[in-house]
């Protein structure tokens, strides 16, 4: 008897949960999504504070510190917990005349984790020189992914990448959303000419190939544009392209919401249309939407990357994936420092955690889409 | 079904006009004309042009006209097949294409045929035999597949084979044939070539793909029209590729609309990577250099070869798809 | 008489994520050759799967845990147990449309949208027809396309040249179902399986297809299993009726018996429920009592007792076995016999 009840006081608490608590419950019984969500949720502290995370100043150039192999950190030290690095052993090779380093495990440096280290500025507001990981010594520069062909640091520029390639995929698809609810909304709500003329339109964006259009517009832009001017205007034009599937998708809402009852009774009732459109038809799919958006970030961050990867995106002195990938184009280079393709890695998991996501969320969203 | 056809066909003509109208004006929004940045150009080696030389050539071209004007000529080059003269290579941009349009159509279309051999098997597989080890092991296979933009992966196939086998994987041709003539051994060179750069390209759309003929196969699965087939008593892998397979497939040639302009895109990319012939390279230096006549005509060709393959796509959904052919 | 088919004691259950549940449980009943078995009950009583096990058509997760169904194929004396074939093998895939037809509840759905219907019944007697001709010839389509057209002029199909190459959407309700009962009936079968045939076409059509499967069947004499929860439907077509309830039979008896007779509480709640012209029209229609139960939640003991009008106390504790209570009439019921299934 007891499961019986138990049972039914199951049944009572999803029958009154509200739907966000549903799609909440249903997120949950996905772990690969939770972990991605974690593991977002990281990368988005990193793209607030990078300095904090970035062990030195990200454009520091050090021409004698070129392609400098990664360093691990080590925990421990003869059992007790005192983290290091090996250290860096070069010798001149004297046919090629290049620099050739290695580890040497037997000297270590050691490492401290929250320890001062060079200043930035917390969100613009304050000062501070406290970082997650620093060198004992601070005129001492550890390379924990390496360093590129100018001896800059690889760890604390994808920190800064970070930040940069995260925020363009977000904000491109925040506008891209406003573009595709608003545009969409219209033409499934008010249907007629209006519906016809930005179908064409959709239909018109989506048949040209994406990337050649983007290479055009953005090399459109003026060259004396600084890099803030930049990165917007390449959102810009990543989300004036993208809008395109959101808006289908809230067209379609619109469309088979019109002639269901509860929207009928709602305008039987007076309510008004806006009223009825924000109360009663947007919250029917707003989660919806929400999934979708989650699902269009990691395709703006790899177009980002591809057009920066090009030399027509993001443009060097600003760092983002895509500028620190170009550093890998030559394969010469890559076979002497492949940690040159890092970033690409954290590319790949960070698209990864958003499709696991997003396919979590729609998933969660909508039980009976599949 | 033929009328269906023909008002397709009739409305060709009609979009490449809005395509055209929107790429000069694309083309045309970097400052300055292209006489300026040629000017520059010149400057740059060391020559010289006059002033009364510039004006001359900018009334020729028509430059010094309203931008509709100027497009109005534009168009009208291209309708006698004149895609004008391209400023860094002092040549013809029609001859340029033309020698590079094949092999970048012959690597898209490979592209193409190598995904969906891949991809329907693979998704029939998943389908029928849902949450196996092979089918799980092919969902993350799908999901690296996506996540993986196509530079990436040329990167890291090149550098392991530069690396690790001391080969180079770039380019179409073993040197030998880079510039012979066309001949058998010149195209069984390129199919040896061919294949990892098309391979490259279609991952993510094999990914994706693969995916949906899953979907749509597990779907089909569940319809009563499969019970009816086995009560006749068939052989259920007979049974299976000849109706539920049949039916998944009909909206998977539908994605050929939106999976063309995708292999173009990524082509683009791949190509300058890899180093391969193909017009996406030629375009990329193309807008760098502001040879916007070039960049005008490569974008037009894009446009029109995936309206012709979207086109065609949806010829051949009708084709194989009765409910379409005979409503259509 | 032997029965043509003979199941025994037939119990199919499905694992799904949130337990197993036994779908059929220890259903018994015979189909003599040439007769037409109804078989009524609520919708979710086992039906349709019964008559799927009975062609091996169960699918993942759901599977046959034990009984027996023993059939007597058209050249053995002795009866096969289609419980024991592997469901995909060739001796099964013999006796599926061969020896047992299927006519399945939508015709609709259960044609494909992209073949013509005349191709799907072609291929059916491609399949099997070369087992009634001499010396076992492969027949060439050209024929097998021919005795398609003869079995659609058969079933009343007009223009039946022009209907085989027509797709499914093409045509009506009542000619889509005749396609299908064509489709069963291309390879002679000695049993032919109706899943709730007419519940998805019209009432005038109804009548119809009923007419002529009457019609088919005091032809070629075919054993049918008349599945439905329509009474009605049982009273003109069955001359026998079992009555299913949980996957359990709860009694079975000439349909004369069952309808005028019946012993068991579930019967007799049933046929209550049924509208009469004759009875007094101001009389709210009698319903069964609580709701049929979740699958998961099987009741102990007979599964009918706790919306029984006469349960007793015995009811829940032990489950009735199927007993002979009258000359031709079985039924599973505490109040007609004492005899319980062994625990």
């Amino acid at each position: 008897m007891t499961t019986l009840d138990a049972g039914t006081v199951a049944e009572d608490r999803v029958a009154v949960a509200s739907n966000w608590r549903l799609v909440w419950w249903r997120f949950r019984r996905h772990h690969l999504a939770m972990l991605s969500a974690v593991l977002l949720i990281g990368l988005y502290v990193v793209v607030l504070m990078p300095d904090f995370f970035a062990t030195q100043d990200p454009e520091r150039t050090d021409a004698r510190q070129a392609f400098i192999p990664v360093q691990m950190v080590h925990l421990f030290d003869d059992g007790k917990l005192a983290p290091w690095v090996p250290a860096i052993a070069g010798k001149r090779n004297p046919v090629t005349l290049r620099m050739e380093w290695t580890t040497d495990k037997q000297r270590k440096v050691p490492i401290r984790f929250f320890a001062p280290g060079h200043r930035w500025r917390v969100l613009g507001l304050f000062e501070t020189n406290l970082h997650l990981i620093a060198p004992a010594d601070p005129t001492q520069r550890i390379f924990l992914l390496g360093s590129d062909r100018l001896g800059r640091d690889q760890w604390s520029r994808i920190m800064h990448g970070t930040q940069t390639s995260m925020t363009v995929g977000l904000v491109a698809v925040a506008l891209s959303v406003i573009l595709g609810v608003v545009l969409g909304g219209i033409s499934g709500y008010v249907g007629g000419k209006t519906d016809q003329v930005i179908q064409r339109v959709i239909e018109l964006l989506q048949s040209v190939p994406t990337i050649p259009i983007w290479l055009a517009l953005s090399a459109a832009l003026p060259r004396d544009w600084t890099p803030t001017e930049i990165f917007f205007a390449i959102t810009v034009i990543l989300s004036l392209v993208g809008w395109t599937t959101l808006g289908r998708e809230v067209r379609g809402r619109f469309l088979a919401l019109r002639e269901e009852d509860f929207v009928l009774a709602a305008r039987l009732a007076g309510c008004s249309q806006m009223r009825i459109i924000l109360r009663h038809m947007v919250p029917t799919f707003l989660s919806h939407i929400i999934a979708t958006s989650s699902l269009a970030i990691p395709v703006m961050i790899i177009n980002e990357t591809s057009l920066s990867f090009l030399g027509l995106g993001i443009r060097p002195p600003a760092i983002s994936w895509g500028v620190l990938l170009q550093e890998a184009q030559n394969i010469q280079t890559l076979a002497l420092a492949p940690w040159l393709l890092i970033p690409g890695l954290v590319v790949i998991v960070a698209v990864l955690a958003f499709n696991l996501v997003g396919d979590g969320l729609r998933d969660a969203a909508d039980p009976y889409s599949q | 079904m033929t009328r269906y056809i023909l008002r397709r066909l009739a409305l060709l003509p009609l979009l490449m006009v809005v395509y055209s109208f929107v790429i000069f004006v694309i083309i045309q929004a970097p400052p300055g004309d292209f006489l300026t940045a040629y000017v520059a150009t010149l400057a740059s080696s060391g020559s010289s042009m006059s002033a009364e030389q510039v004006q001359a050539l900018r009334q020729q071209y028509g430059l010094d006209q309203p931008m509709i004007v100027q497009y109005v000529l534009w168009l009208q080059h291209l309708l006698h097949g004149d895609f004008g003269l391209s400023l860094e290579y002092q040549r013809p941009n029609a001859d340029l294409i033309g020698e590079q349009l094949g092999l970048t159509l012959a690597l898209a279309l490979f592209s193409l045929v190598l995904t969906w051999v891949i991809a329907v098997p693979a998704g029939i597989y998943s389908a029928t035999h849902p949450r196996s080890w092979g089918d799980h092991a092919l969902t993350v296979i799908n999901y690296v597949g996506v996540a993986t933009p196509n530079f990436m992966l040329a990167l890291i196939l090149m550098w392991i084979a530069f690396a690790y086998f001391d080969i180079s994987v770039t380019g179409l041709f073993s040197p030998e044939f880079a510039d012979a003539p066309w001949s058998l051994a010149r195209v069984l060179d390129l199919l040896g070539h061919i294949w990892l750069p098309a391979l490259v390209l279609g991952i993510a759309g094999t990914a994706r793909l693969s995916r949906i003929m899953r979907a749509n196969l597990l779907d089909e699965l569940n319809k009563p029209y499969v019970v009816t087939a086995r009560a006749k008593g068939m052989k259920e892998w007979r049974l299976v590729l000849r109706y539920p397979v049949r039916l998944a497939f009909n909206p998977l040639v539908s994605t050929i609309g939106w999976y063309l302009p995708l292999l173009f895109s990524g082509s683009l990319i791949v190509a300058t990577v890899m180093n391969l012939p193909n017009i996406g390279p030629l375009l990329l230096r193309a807008l760098v250099n502001q040879d916007m006549y070039l960049a005008g005509g490569i974008l037009l060709i894009y446009s029109f070869l995936t309206v012709l393959g979207t086109l065609l796509s949806d010829i051949l959904l009708a084709l194989i798809d009765p409910r379409i052919r005979v409503e259509g | 008489m032997t029965p043509l088919l003979s199941v025994r004691d037939l119990r199919v259950s499905f694992a799904l994520d949130e337990g197993l549940v036994r779908a059929v449980d220890g259903t018994s009943f015979d189909v003599m050759p040439g007769q037409v078995l109804g078989v009524v009950g609520e919708s979710g009583c086992g039906k349709s799967v019964t008559m799927r096990a009975i062609l091996q058509l169960i699918e993942r997760p759901g599977r046959i845990t034990s009984g027996e169904i023993r059939f007597r194929r058209r050249d053995g004396d002795n009866a096969v147990d289609i419980a024991r074939l592997p469901p995909r093998g060739p001796e099964m895939r013999d006796i599926r449309g061969g020896e047992i037809a299927l006519i399945p509840q939508e015709p609709m759905a259960a044609f494909s949208p992209v073949h013509t219907v005349g191709d799907q019944v072609i291929e059916a007697i491609l399949l099997h027809g070369h087992r009634w001709q001499e010396g076992g010839r492969r027949l060439r389509r050209a024929e097998a396309r021919d005795i398609t057209v003869g079995l659609f002029r058969d079933v009343g199909i007009s223009m039946p040249e022009q209907r085989i190459d027509a797709f499914s959407w093409q045509l009506s309700g009542g000619l889509r179902q005749r396609a299908m009962i064509a489709m069963a009936l291309s390879c002679k079968p000695r049993l032919l399986i109706a899943d709730e045939p007419t519940t998805a076409i019209d009432v005038t059509t109804q009548a119809q297809v009923l007419a002529l499967l009457r019609d088919l069947q005091a032809r070629y004499n075919t054993a049918i299993i008349f599945i439905t929860h329509d009474l009605g439907v049982i009273a003109q077509m069955a001359s026998y009726v079992v009555v299913m309830y949980l996957g359990r039979v709860m009694e079975q008896g000439p349909v004369d018996d069952i309808f005028h007779n019946p012993r068991h509480p579930y019967t007799k709640a049933l046929l209550r429920s049924i509208p009469s012209l004759h009875g007094a029209t101001r009389v709210a229609l009698p319903v069964i009592s609580g709701a049929l139960p979740h699958p998961f939640n099987r009741p102990p003991g007979c599964p009918f007792h706790p919306r029984c009008p006469d349960a007793m106390a015995r009811c829940a504790a032990a489950i009735p076995s199927l007993q002979p209570v009258a000359a031709h009439q079985l039924a599973s019921c505490f109040l007609h016999h004492d005899q319980a299934e062994p625990a």
